[in-house]
């Protein structure tokens, strides 16, 4: 039983019959857009060290988002027959004639071809059809997905283990009545599990192209190396530490710095710190949104956002001058430049968002060499260097629920999770409980703030959205921990 | 119109590909959403959506797969799918499945609703945002924004022990914010709540919420919060408004005596709970004046239904009266796993998803004050409400919350504002420190709660009112 796999041009002939009918129930004047996008999500979970929930889904949601006679409306249906089709129309048409003005219609994207990703050959002007696209982890079974749980739970060795291991596929087209049409599809595979140990959890997280390429047993292994190492955990004091967050922590930087800094809406409405061209970041920082993937790893997004506007590689940041934020259509007018590709059905509302940023990892040669780790090391390979040459602090393996005091300076305050160690002369020295922070993010990476970045960039799954991020360990000078165990 | 028969046609396919048990359940979802900004409209957004997901059992391994075709034949397809992933769940099995006996309710029901929220004309709607936030941006708001949202929800279930239920479940709510810039900060506020007001309820529930009456005075107050001094930080007795402690029972109460949670379900995303099975009935959450219940059937709160998604009928419960923990949401699954004998809080959020243990209306029951008794019998501490962030720790015990406005409490008196009130704790010694509890009871509505990989948004019902705590630390700052 396997995800069957759309026909190629099969959405891109739904979207031009969306179009047809704008033009005939509304006339020619109407600007149209239409995305039609198939998705198959299965995801088997496990806890208790065994699989309870097993989920398989295969939806196609018809978008259609209208402007007529200075009026504008947007409509989703997953009834995908021809009535349903119609009343998707007619009920996008009723709902624009009858809603007050839209003064911020930003116009429609006109006819452009996709941007080439590197390296890959065989790109069309408009299709993105072979940016990578693996069909065996689209067409993966549950069975296969099962295998690498059980392996996960095998590795952890009798500990408790408990996570998921998912596959998607995404098959989507864009048209609009200015003649833009396009076409891709992507397909993602991601593992995510912990380990535990009279309550104390180690974690294992990964995301790629390829569901060939996640190991369950390696992940398994790494989640219950921490688990027995976080064991009878210390409680330090609050104050303000120097860190390595290893790349799971590093993940939910980025994730923050995406919907609150680099958010074209929240930037044009000054409700952002990313000020352009200013030397906000260290100089070891460059981050990059890549949704079309490289020649060793298969694309991570669509070719093109819900606009139908071409996506390419976005330097955000680059040597730790800011240089772009993601923009729509619509933030972008506001901001007086063009869309960066990062239309999203909520964009209007919430603001355009990067969903597959780098933090870039440090050449290789900049690193330290240390000694091999065995295998009970709790320290992810990525940060080993950068925890040796720290004289005294924290290493912590992940953050979570992690929450926006003051939008302006990205004042966070979150817990760590899943494993935190105190580190004296390089050395680990004992396991510390979990502990809150609050903490301005981009005040941890500013100028002078960054003692050292791992050489390696993790590909990691977000662990509720289809979003990634790839993301390198960090040494930082310091972290504000305003609370342990005790409150 | 009835979806009877397809939802029959999975579950008897499911039972032919090997399944013990088999539910499924078809759903309709008509959505409308809009949002204004400076006196214009935004976005307006309708949806559709159609399709029904099947639950097997196959020995004590499930499986859930959905589509969104309502033909027989899909249906039929769906099933032996379902059955097909519940039986690769086996390489991993598990302990015995058992289900809590549930009786085979055949029955229909519906939410109240006054005005049905869809027939609302949209230009109505758009002149109340767009006026709402005029009048904020009028009355010097830097941003003023307003959103309402509607759902109107069809579901027929149908399980292979012979329940044939249908529900029409509509929700809506709405709220406005202002904004204003400062030097470096922004400071906001927001009515009625941080996100608005919801409820299983018509457009009477929005008509209710005087939007554009209450604008302008979030546009000053936001102005003025840019002036006042920070809410200094130390340990002092906190008054805590309505909707604040709504959140406080969403966070530190409702997800905590989560049964999926209690049993390590959820351990790798949402995580745990600091609750043990073993200390249910004894164990100390709060003071006496703390008793919260687990109600759906609450009229107008937004966690209200018939029926739960597994077709276990509404049902009051305590869980936590006078002060101790006495019960939890559960499923027929994890109530079976737990030795308990009742279940009735699985959801789903739509007909994609595995319905999973959830909040309804997880409320605090009023107390015998008001609030200006509370104020008037403080002689010092700090008065904050509406929510502005959360965060708390995965076993649900280490919290910090921020509100949008704080007072001063002086000699019994509401004092000067502060700004960037935050209060932070462990859950059981905070409740445990409430002394004075209201009567004037909101159900607030959060339509917003996020659990489940793949991910689901809740919508939950929280009855509240002002409370106050001892010797809480506050003003936790960067």
């Amino acid at each position: 039983m396997t995800a069957e796999i759309v026909r190629t041009g099969a959405e891109l002939e739904l979207a031009a019959r969306v179009i047809e009918l704008v033009r005939e129930v509304a006339g020619p004047a109407a600007e149209a857009e239409v995305t039609v996008r198939h998705d198959a999500e299965a995801l088997t979970r496990f806890a208790n060290s065994a699989i309870h929930q097993n989920v398989a889904e295969a939806t196609t949601t018809i978008r259609l988002r209208l402007h007529l006679d200075g009026r504008s409306a947007s409509s989703s249906t997953t009834v995908v027959e021809p009535a349903g089709l119609r009343g998707l129309v007619e009920r996008t048409v009723t709902a624009a004639r009858l809603s007050p003005p839209d003064t911020t219609w930003p116009g429609l994207t006109r006819p452009a071809p996709l941007h080439g990703s590197a390296g890959h050959h065989g790109s069309g002007p408009r299709s993105g059809l072979d940016f990578g696209f693996d069909e065996a982890t689209a067409r993966a079974t549950p069975a296969e997905r099962a295998e690498r749980v059980r392996d996960f739970v095998r590795a952890a060795d009798g500990l408790e283990t408990a996570g998921y291991c998912r596959t998607t596929y995404t098959s989507a087209a864009f048209a609009n009545s200015a003649g833009q049409a396009v076409e891709g599809r992507t397909a993602e595979a991601a593992m995510d599990g912990i380990a535990r140990l009279n309550g104390d959890d180690g974690v294992a997280r990964l995301a790629g192209g390829r569901l060939a390429g996640l190991d369950g047993a390696a992940l398994g292994a790494r989640a219950a190396a921490k688990a027995r190492a976080a064991q009878g955990p210390i409680e330090l004091p609050p104050g303000r530490y120097e860190v390595v967050l290893e790349p799971e922590a590093v993940a939910d930087l980025l994730d923050n710095f995406a919907v609150f800094g680099f958010n074209g809406k929240a930037f044009a409405q000054k409700q952002s710190f990313a000020e352009l061209e200013a030397e906000q970041f260290d100089p070891a920082v460059t981050i990059v949104d890549e949704p079309l993937g490289s020649r060793s790893e298969p694309a991570a997004g669509l070719p093109f956002d819900v606009e139908g506007t071409p996506r390419e590689s976005l330097v955000l940041v680059r040597d730790g001058v800011t240089k772009a934020v993601a923009h729509d259509r619509a933030s972008a007018a506001d901001a007086g430049t063009a869309s960066t590709g990062h239309a999203s059905p909520t964009s209007r509302s919430w603001g355009p968002m990067a969903t597959h940023m780098r933090l870039e990892a440090a050449p290789a040669a900049t690193e330290p060499e240390v000694p091999p780790a065995g295998p009970d090391s709790p320290i992810a390979e990525s940060a080993r260097p950068l925890v040796s040459r720290m004289e005294r602090g924290l290493l912590i393996t992940d953050f979570w629920y992690t929450r926006v005091l003051d939008q302006k300076a990205l004042i966070i305050t979150g817990l760590t999770r899943n494993g935190v160690w105190l580190i004296e002369n390089g050395q680990l020295v004992a396991p510390v409980s979990n502990m809150r922070f609050t903490q301005s993010y981009p005040q941890a990476l500013a100028p002078g703030a960054i003692r050292g970045i791992g050489s390696e960039s993790i590909l990691l799954p977000d662990r509720w959205s289809g979003t990634r991020y790839a993301a390198p360990a960090l040494h930082l000078a310091s972290w504000n921990l305003t609370g342990n165990a005790s409150g | 119109m009835s979806h009877f028969d397809e939802a029959s046609a999975a579950v008897q396919a499911a039972l032919d590909a090997g399944a013990r048990y088999a539910d499924c359940r078809v759903m309709l979802r008509r959505t409308e959403s809009m949002t204004a900004r400076d006196g214009d409209v935004e976005e307006l957004g309708t949806g559709e959506s159609a399709g029904l997901g099947v639950r097997a059992l196959v020995g004590s391994s499930w499986g859930f797969y959905a589509v969104p075709d309502l033909s027989e034949s899909a249906a039929r397809a769906a099933g032996r799918r379902a059955a097909q992933i519940a039986t690769a769940s086996a390489t991993v099995p598990g302990p015995p499945v058992d289900l809590v006996p549930g009786d085979a309710v055949e029955a229909s029901w519906a939410s109240s609703c006054e005005v049905d929220p869809l027939e609302v004309g949209l230009s109505t709607k758009g002149d109340l945002l767009v006026s709402a936030t005029a009048a904020a941006k009028q009355a010097g708001a830097d941003l003023a924004e307003g959103i309402y949202q509607i759902w109107d929800t069809r579901k027929w279930f149908v399980s292979s022990e012979g329940h044939r239920i249908d529900q029409h479940i509509r929700e809506c709510g709405a709220g406005v914010t202002a904004s204003a810039y400062g030097d470096g900060e922004i400071q906001r506020r927001s009515w009625p709540s941080h996100r608005g007001q919801y409820g299983t309820s018509g457009w009477e529930l929005v008509d209710g919420l005087d939007l554009v009456g209450n604008a302008p005075r979030m546009a000053d107050e936001a102005r003025a919060l840019l002036t006042a001094p920070l809410c200094p930080p130390g340990e002092t007795t906190l008054v805590l408004g309505g909707e604040q402690l709504a959140l406080q029972i969403h966070e530190s109460v409702g997800h905590a005596i989560e049964l999926d949670r209690i049993l390590g379900w959820e351990a790798a995303f949402a995580g745990t709970s600091w609750l043990d099975l073993k200390q249910l009935g004894s164990l100390r959450y709060g003071s006496e004046l703390m008793n919260i219940t687990i109600d759906p059937g609450i009229p107008g709160a937004l966690g209200s239904f018939g029926f739960d998604d597994e077709g276990t009928p509404a049902t009051k419960r305590d869980a936590v009266r006078d002060g101790i923990w006495v019960g939890v949401l559960a499923g027929r699954d994890s109530a079976a796993v737990a030795g308990l004998d009742y279940a009735g809080s699985v959801r789903s959020d739509g007909w994609s998803r595995l319905p999973m243990v959830r909040m309804t209306n997880v409320g605090l029951e009023p107390g015998p004050h008001t609030l200006d008794e509370i104020i008037a019998s403080t002689d010092d501490g700090v008065f904050m409400d509406i929510n502005r962030s959360w965060s708390i720790d995965d076993r649900r015990l280490n919290f910090q919350f921020g509100c949008e406005i704080g007072y001063e409490i002086k000699n019994g008196k509401l004092g000067r504002m502060l700004r960037n009130p935050t209060y932070t704790g462990i859950g059981p010694k905070f409740w445990q420190s409430m002394d004075m509890l209201s009567s004037e009871t909101i159900a607030w509505g959060t339509p917003n709660c996020g659990k489940g990989q793949p991910g689901q948004v809740g919508h939950t019902g929280h009855p509240a009112a002002p409370a106050r705590f001892t010797n809480v630390r506050v003003g936790v700052r960067g």
